[in-house]
């Protein structure tokens, strides 16, 4: 989502709204409330570049491998922020059925010209999720939820807001099923506010980072578990993982030790003090000879 | 909204406590083809809340003959599974509202999708 803004704006930049939205290109929740962002130039965008579509497609492919449904079962699920249904068609194509729940009309207007097969509802995750408990099999969210930590109005608290959502979303989830966050977060201080309401609101698990070391295919999944105690995935690009392809060189103490020589001896070797005698010698000083006591041991005291 | 849907969702009002099952007042409603997952039907049979399913169905007039009870054993009833599917996902309310049991607050339906967000002072 962040990529693509850099796009548009070289684009067109005539629209008084673009320049106002490229503004702040990189986190377009400190721009506008999502249902003003989102409107119909931006939501147009989502269904027509190609690249977005690839790495939101990719980001739900990840998400639902986190979800580790039961094989072969259609499932019941919940999108949030599904916008113009890319993820959803994901789901779709994997033989699950889904709701999804978004707070721009003309994200979910694209939606239903798209012919996605999931329902669909105007809603704001920070109002609550109205739905039964046990309700559904799985939760996935892509780039969704850090825009429930801006306060759009003076009488939002984002704390609040978070633990209505995740209180709420909790209890329409079936027990041992899990929600799957794919988000973007602006800070560490971001990050603790939202792991910390959702486990006050009963969620186990926690954050799985995928290529950690690259900054450009880094990516977070917040993993919830409702009910269920279970082992947290490991991040893609990761030592332990069998997946990818480490990207990084093995950090070897043995080779720092010598990183900032350029050429020269290591300091304080015999070879050291031969290279040293031999340069106050070219700088006309008097030198003792070379000899085989020199740079021998000295007893310490010396 | 497919009626799979309109089963799951309750108001959220703050103060409310008994929002389900909302009452569905449609003006336009549009039956069609999906494909038919037996497997998915039965999963879902024991989530769905029975009563409110033959309600909402008996309120778009797309009832047919759907039991009152739900039917013992009905994992192997194939011809039983369908009657379930044609009525969660291919009735669909395109105009309409829904009506909140306790409150009588209305939840405009427009294009298909329930309009579910909330005032300042219902949250």
């Amino acid at each position: 989502m962040n990529m693509l803004q850099v796009n548009s704006s070289s684009l067109d930049t005539n629209t008084d709204t673009r320049t106002a939205m490229t503004s702040n290109c990189r986190r377009p929740e400190h721009t506008a409330p999502p249902d003003v962002f989102y409107n119909e130039v931006e939501a147009k965008k989502y269904s027509q570049n190609s690249r977005m579509i690839e790495i939101q497609t990719q980001m739900s492919e990840r998400a639902v491998e986190l979800l580790n449904l039961p094989e072969g079962q259609p499932c019941f699920l919940l999108d949030v922020g599904c916008g113009s249904g890319l993820s959803g068609d994901f789901l779709s194509e994997e033989g699950h059925y889904w709701v999804g729940v978004d707070i721009s009309t003309a994200m979910l207007d694209v939606a239903l010209d798209r012919e996605v097969e999931g329902d669909l509802l105007v809603g704001d995750m920070g109002h609550g999720m109205p739905f039964r408990p046990g309700t559904f099999d799985g939760c996935i969210s892509i780039s969704a939820l850090q825009w429930l930590c801006n306060a759009d109005k003076r009488s939002h608290s984002p704390p609040k807001r978070l633990y209505t959502f995740f209180s709420t979303l909790y209890s329409s989830l079936s027990r041992g099923s899990r929600a799957i966050f794919q988000l973007y977060p602006e800070n560490s201080e971001q990050l603790e506010l939202i792991t910390t309401q959702a486990m006050r609101a009963g969620f186990g698990g926690g954050m799985v980072v995928d290529y950690p070391n690259s900054s450009k295919a880094k990516k977070f999944f917040l993993c919830l578990f409702a009910g269920v105690t279970g082992s947290l995935p490991k991040g893609l690009g990761t030592e332990t993982s069998d997946r990818a392809v480490s990207n990084q060189v093995q950090y070897s103490g043995q080779r720092c030790r010598f990183k900032g020589m350029k050429g020269k001896s290591a300091k304080k070797g015999r070879d050291w003090i031969l290279e040293k005698k031999e340069r106050r010698r070219r700088q006309g000083r008097e030198v003792r000879a070379d000899t085989k006591y020199t740079a021998r041991q000295r007893k310490p005291h010396f | 909204m497919k009626l799979l849907t309109h089963n799951m969702l309750t108001s959220h009002v703050k103060g409310v406590t008994k929002g389900y099952p909302l009452l569905i007042k449609a003006t336009e409603v549009k039956v069609t083809e999906v494909d038919f997952n037996p497997q998915f039907v039965s999963r879902m049979i024991p989530k769905l809340e029975w009563s409110a399913l033959v309600q909402a169905a008996d309120e778009l007039g797309h009832r047919q003959d759907l039991p009152v009870e739900l039917v013992p054993e009905y994992e192997k009833n194939e011809e039983f599974l369908k009657k379930v599917h044609r009525v969660l996902l291919e009735v669909e309310v395109i105009e309409g509202c829904l009506r909140c049991p306790e409150s009588g607050r209305e939840f405009p339906i427009s294009r298909g999708i329930p309009n579910m967000l909330l005032n300042d002072d219902e949250v």
